[in-house]
């Protein structure tokens, strides 16, 4: 081992000149960390905040309402607003198109009002069904058995020169139904 | 000639001791007395975890030559691993199959710890630890699931934002943290990818090294046995009597035990690669294919089966205590 050859200082010394340096470097150093920290955490939050300020949200087009048989339910796809260079697929979204009559549509979410999964309409007994863990749903969305504690998820619509347009752009989760922004929420069965 | 040689040798590996300084604690701890009856097959999980950690670094990284993270490619680099890089499947199926058996281990080790009484004073801290690297090791098992971007994958990934959606108040951010946007897209598979290769994988090295470091220095538990108590007052002294008067060191008299379970359990690892292959991908990760049935890899099934019977209120306190 290497012994070094600077005598060590005087041990009685409070705060020795050294010493005070030290605590002023870390001083520094902590101060450097807080400016270094907020570009980070601006950086890490921005899926948060961007959320926030220009919001996720817009009208995207589902297609002609002629495309929607009164008094049936059909699946339509549509791209989310937002698209990043690596998507891929996952941009591409299904949700349910139910047709009441006339210009009076129900747009429910694919997913799941329990935990997200794709639930699938079966036209012979009127249900949407989750494969996960069992969530059955009436044809206008309310829940009809399961885990779910609320409706499917639904999304505010508009008829604009005969298309049918929804306001999207978010997965809607449990915690965060943003479909139903403007609908009412479906009571607990 | 041969004389010349060993002694060239000796002096090359001096050369670097002088400098590294490392064969003397290497020595200490390979020399480490351990009680005489801990050289048994039930001490040989933890040696064994981290033999399929070390396979899981080497197979992950041999992965990462050819798998894109990128959620339009991740699920077509996943094919031609499996259908046209030579071998690429026997590799998927490795650290496939080692997950499975990194999770299993780290569960019979466990058991074998707390069984054993291993987790008492003073060695506490190394159960609390290892319970942060079992935490860590599901923390894997996720993101490594998430990182095989099929069907699964991504209504799995649905799957957690709604659990995560429902804690209090930071739900809706936590969702939004964790997707990297508003939706499941490329950003999710991004920093699952960070995740999975360097943050757990990071924490984990330095965990497993702090982990080691531990149990060197506070030495193996002795076998326990029934009435004798662990006392703060004495059980240290009395341990270190036992390492002393019935004490082997560790290499070789223990060791060799660890040495062959980790080549039975890396043959297991192979031989269940070999024979059941890679796991998936299963169907191309398009939200709009509804017909499918996700369903996580074994790990989580237990939790996934539950979900169904749990009231929804009761999923943030299982979030809390679980990280699935």
């Amino acid at each position: 081992m290497l012994t070094n050859p600077v005598t060590a200082p005087p041990a009685d010394a409070s705060l020795s000149r050294r010493g005070f340096f030290m605590k002023l470097g870390i001083l520094f150093n902590g101060f450097a960390a807080i400016i270094l920290a907020l570009p980070v955490a601006r950086f890490l939050l921005s899926s948060i905040t961007r959320g926030r300020a220009n919001g996720y949200l817009s009208w995207v087009r589902l297609g002609d309402v002629a495309n929607f048989p009164e008094g049936e339910t059909r699946m339509a796809t549509f791209r989310n607003p937002l698209v990043m260079p690596t998507d891929g697929k996952t941009v591409d979204t299904a949700c349910w198109v139910r047709r009441i009559a006339g210009d009076q549509f129900q747009v429910f979410a694919i997913n799941c009002a329990h935990l997200g999964c794709p639930v699938r309409w079966f036209p012979q007994s009127g249900l949407f069904m989750c494969p996960c863990h069992g969530g059955a749903y009436y044809r206008d969305g309310a829940r009809a058995s399961g885990p779910p504690e609320r409706g499917l998820f639904e999304y505010p619509y508009k008829i604009e020169n005969g298309v049918l347009t929804i306001e999207a752009g978010q997965l809607p989760t449990p915690g965060d139904p943003v479909a139903s922004l403007t609908s009412e929420k479906p009571a607990c069965a | 000639m041969r004389v010349i040689n060993m002694r060239g040798v000796k002096k090359i590996g001096e050369w670097f001791d002088h400098r590294l300084q490392l064969a003397a604690p290497i020595r200490e701890a390979a020399s480490h007395p351990v009680p005489r009856n801990t050289a048994s097959w039930f001490y040989v999980f933890g040696s064994a975890a981290l033999t399929v950690f070390c396979l899981q670094l080497v197979t992950g990284i041999l992965l990462a030559l050819i798998y894109v993270p990128s959620a339009g490619e991740a699920w077509s680099s996943l094919q031609a691993l499996n259908y046209q890089v030579a071998l690429g499947w026997f590799i998927r199926a490795m650290h496939g199959w080692g997950s499975n058996f990194m999770v299993a281990v780290v569960l019979i080790y466990m058991a074998q710890v707390f069984l054993f009484g291993a987790h008492k004073f003073p060695r506490e801290l190394t159960w609390i630890i290892g319970v942060f690297l079992l935490l860590m090791t599901l923390g894997m098992a996720f993101t490594g699931q998430v990182l095989r971007f099929d069907q699964d994958a991504y209504w799995g990934l649905g799957i957690g934002a709604s659990i995560a959606s429902r804690v209090p108040v930071i739900g809706p951010f936590a969702v939004k943290l964790m997707l990297g946007g508003p939706i499941i897209a490329g950003a999710t598979l991004s920093r699952f990818f960070a995740l999975h290769v360097f943050v757990i994988p990071g924490l984990l090295i330095g965990f497993v090294g702090l982990h080691v470091l531990m149990v060197l220095k506070l030495g193996i538990n002795e076998w326990p046995m029934p009435g004798r108590i662990v006392k703060r007052a004495t059980y240290e002294a009395e341990y270190h009597a036992l390492t002393k008067k019935d004490g082997a060191p560790f290499v070789p008299y223990a060791i060799w035990r660890d040495i062959f379970f980790a080549g039975f359990i890396i043959l297991a690892v192979a031989a269940c690669a070999f024979y059941f292959g890679p796991f998936g991908p299963t169907g191309q990760p398009d939200p709009t294919i509804i017909q499918t049935a996700p369903k996580p890899d074994y790990f989580f099934l237990w939790l996934y089966a539950l979900l169904s019977l749990l009231p929804p209120a009761q999923l943030s306190p299982l979030l809390l205590s679980q990280r699935p």
